[in-house]
C-alpha cells in the first residue's frame, strides 16, 4: 500500500487539534466554568449562535466550538482513511475513533446536564486522552516508515519483556489519570493521585531505561522513550507546583487564581502528551522488539509439524 | 465505498445527535421559572399563644483580629463593578456578620405558616445580595439580576433539587422554593466564579442572619427549652441552649475563634 502524505498529515492535524481540545477542556475545568452555559446540546438556547463571550462563558463556549470542529476532523479522517488504506485493521480504527468522539461528545453533554457528577466528569477527562492517542496512534500508522520502511527487529528474551513493560505503564498511566481526574472534579481526596504518582514514575522509568538501554539503536523506540523520560520529569515538576497552587496555597481562594489555572492546566496537557509517548512507545516495541517466539508459545502448546 | 459502509458512517453521528436531543427535551421539559415541585400540603399552623411569647437576642463575635479580605479580580466582565473584596469573614470591631442563627431543637413537633411573601436575592455588582439568606421551606425566592450581564444562579445543595439556569440582563425575576430543610446551601454563578451566597432553609420562622453589628433576634418563641444554632460559611457551627419562660427576653451572645 502506498505512503499517502496527505492523509498522514491530515491525521496528524487532527491529532493536534485533539491536543488543542485537551487544553480548552482543562481551562473550563480549572476556571470552574462547566455550567457556565447551563444548557446542552444548544448553547443559551441556540445551535449556532455564539454567545456573549465573558466570564466562564469563554472558556465553556471556546471548548464546545473546538469540539465540533475536532468531531468534523473525526468524521473526514474515518472516511477518508476508509477510502484509502487497504489495511481492515486502521479503518477499523478510524471508525474506533469516531464512535470514540460520539461518545466523548454525548458524556461532555451529560455531565453539563447532570451539573457535573464526579464520575461522568471523570469519565469524560479520561475518554479525552483515549480518543487523543487514538489520534496519535492513526498519525503513526498512516506516517511513511510505518507505512514503507521494513522494521528492524530485535527479539526480546528478557524477563519481563520490554511490551510488558510499556503495556504496565500505560495501565498504570490510565490509573493516575483517572485519580486525578477524579481528584480535579470533587469525587475524591487529592492523596491517591499523589500517592500513585511514584509508582507511575517508577514504572515509566523501568520501561525508558530498559529500552534505552537494550535497545538505543532502534530509532522508533530510543525517540519515544527519551521523550517519555523528558515529559516525565517535567510532569513530575508540574504536578509539585499544581499542588501546591490548588491544594497547599488555593484552598480558600475565592475565584480560580491564575497560577493555580496554568499550573494544573499544563499538568493536564503534559500528562495527555505523556500517555500518548507510552502508547506510541508500545507500539513501536510491538512493531521492533517482539517476544520470542519460543518465549510467546507454552511449551505444551508447541508442536512438531511434518515439512 | 459501498452502500452499507456510508449507511453505517452515517449512523454513529445520527445516534449521537439523537441522544443530544433526548437529553435536551429533559431540559427543557422544566419551566425555566417554575418553583421547585412544593412539598406536601402542609398541617395547620400550631397555635401560639401571643401573650407568652418570649424573644432571645444578642451579638456575634470574632475572636482575635479579622481577617484581611480577599480582593476579587472582576476584570473578566467589564459590566461587573462591584467591590471587589471578598465576603468569607465580615468582622467589623468584632462584631461577626453573615452568621446564620436559628433554633435547631426544641420546638417538637410544632408547624408553622409559610409566609407568602417572597424573599428577593439580587444580583448587582456581580455580587449577591445578601451574602447569606434564611428562608422557610417551601418560601418563595425571587431572584434578580441587576447587572447589565448575564448571570447563571446555581445552587448545589445536598438534600434539595439541583439546578442552573442562567439569567439576562433585565430578565423577569426566577420564582423558586426549597422543600427541605438545609442549612449554608451553597448557590454560585459559574460564569463569574466569585460570586457565591449562603441560604439556609428552615421550617420555622425562628431565624436571623447577623447584619454588621453582629446582632441578631428571634422573636415569638413559645415558653420552652431551645437549642439555639450559630452558623457561619468558614468558620463552622456553635450552639447554645437557653430556657425561655413566658414572655421572657433574654440575651445569649456568641463567639468564634478565628482559625
Amino acid at each position: 500500500m502506498p505512503y499517502n502524505r496527505a492523509h498522514h498529515r491530515f491525521a496528524i492535524f487532527t491529532a493536534g487539534a485533539t491536543f488543542c481540545l485537551l487544553i480548552a477542556g482543562a481551562l473550563v475545568t480549572s476556571n470552574d466554568a462547566g455550567l457556565s452555559v447551563p444548557d446542552w446540546p444548544t448553547s443559551f438556547g441556540s445551535l449556532y449562535k455564539i454567545p456573549h463571550m465573558i466570564g466562564g462563558v469563554r472558556f465553556e463556549h471556546t471548548h464546545r466550538m473546538i469540539a465540533e470542529f475536532v468531531g468534523v476532523l473525526t468524521v473526514v479522517l474515518a472516511i477518508w482513511t476508509w477510502r484509502v488504506d487497504k489495511r481492515r485493521w486502521i479503518k477499523a480504527l478510524a471508525v474506533g475513533a469516531l464512535g470514540t468522539v460520539v461518545a466523548q461528545g454525548v458524556l461532555g453533554g451529560l455531565t453539563v446536564l447532570f451539573y457535573l457528577p464526579p464520575l461522568i466528569s471523570s469519565a469524560h477527562a479520561a475518554l479525552a486522552q483515549t480518543f487523543f492517542c487514538i489520534a496519535v496512534a492513526i498519525a503513526v500508522f498512516t506516517g511513511r516508515r510505518w507505512v514503507e520502511e521494513v522494521p528492524e527487529v530485535e527479539l526480546d528474551s528478557r524477563r519481563p519483556s520490554l511490551i510488558t513493560l510499556t503495556l504496565l505503564s500505560i495501565l498504570v498511566l490510565y490509573v493516575q489519570l483517572i485519580l486525578g481526574a477524579m481528584f480535579r472534579h470533587h469525587g475524591m481526596s487529592w492523596w491517591p493521585h499523589v500517592v500513585n504518582a511514584p509508582v507511575a514514575a517508577l514504572v515509566l522509568t523501568w520501561t525508558a531505561v530498559r529500552a534505552l538501554a537494550v535497545y538505543a539503536r532502534i530509532e522508533a523506540v530510543r525517540r519515544p522513550a527519551i521523550l517519555l523520560l523528558g515529559l516525565l520529569i517535567t510532569q513530575l515538576c508540574l504536578g509539585f507546583v499544581a499542588f501546591l497552587t490548588r491544594v497547599a496555597w488555593g484552598r480558600d481562594a475565592v475565584q480560580p487564581e491564575l497560577p493555580m489555572v496554568i499550573s494544573t492546566v499544563a499538568h493536564v496537557a503534559v500528562g495527555a502528551l505523556l500517555l500518548a509517548t507510552a502508547v506510541v512507545l508500545a507500539i513501536q516495541v510491538w512493531r521492533h522488539v517482539p517476544v520470542a517466539f519460543a518465549e510467546r508459545v507454552p511449551e505444551g502448546g508447541r508442536r512438531v509439524v511434518a515439512a | 465505498m459501498n452502500k452499507k459502509t456510508w449507511v453505517s458512517l452515517l449512523t454513529l453521528p445520527c445516534l449521537g445527535l439523537g441522544l443530544l436531543a433526548g437529553c435536551s427535551k429533559k431540559e427543557e421539559a422544566q419551566p425555566a421559572a417554575a418553583p421547585e415541585a412544593a412539598a406536601p400540603a402542609a398541617a395547620a399552623a400550631t397555635p401560639i399563644d401571643p401573650a407568652t411569647v418570649a424573644s432571645v437576642t444578642g451579638t456575634v463575635k470574632l475572636d482575635g483580629a479579622a481577617p484581611k479580605a480577599a480582593k476579587i479580580d472582576m476584570s473578566q466582565d467589564a459590566a461587573c463593578k462591584g467591590a471587589n473584596s471578598a465576603e468569607t469573614i465580615v468582622a467589623d470591631g468584632g462584631n461577626l456578620a453573615n452568621v446564620f442563627v436559628y433554633v435547631k431543637d426544641g420546638l417538637g413537633t410544632r408547624t408553622f405558616d409559610v409566609p407568602t411573601t417572597a424573599v428577593t436575592i439580587d444580583q448587582q455588582g456581580c455580587k449577591y445580595h445578601p451574602h447569606v439568606l434564611g428562608v422557610m421551606t417551601g418560601q418563595n425566592i425571587s431572584i434578580k439580576n441587576d447587572d447589565q450581564t448575564t448571570h447563571n444562579i446555581h445552587p448545589t445543595p445536598q438534600s434539595n433539587r439541583e439546578w442552573n439556569e442562567s439569567q439576562p440582563p433585565n430578565a423577569t425575576p426566577i420564582q423558586k422554593t426549597f422543600a427541605r430543610e438545609e442549612i449554608m446551601l451553597p448557590v454560585k454563578c459559574n460564569q463569574h466564579p466569585w460570586m457565591r451566597m449562603y441560604i439556609n432553609v428552615v421550617k420555622s420562622p425562628f431565624y436571623s442572619v447577623t447584619g454588621p453589628d453582629g446582632k441578631y433576634e428571634l422573636k415569638g418563641l413559645p415558653p420552652g427549652t431551645y437549642t439555639i444554632a450559630f452558623v457561619q460559611e468558614k468558620l463552622g457551627e456553635q450552639t447554645q441552649q437557653v430556657t425561655l419562660a413566658a414572655k421572657d427576653s433574654k440575651t445569649v451572645d456568641q463567639s468564634f475563634k478565628q482559625q
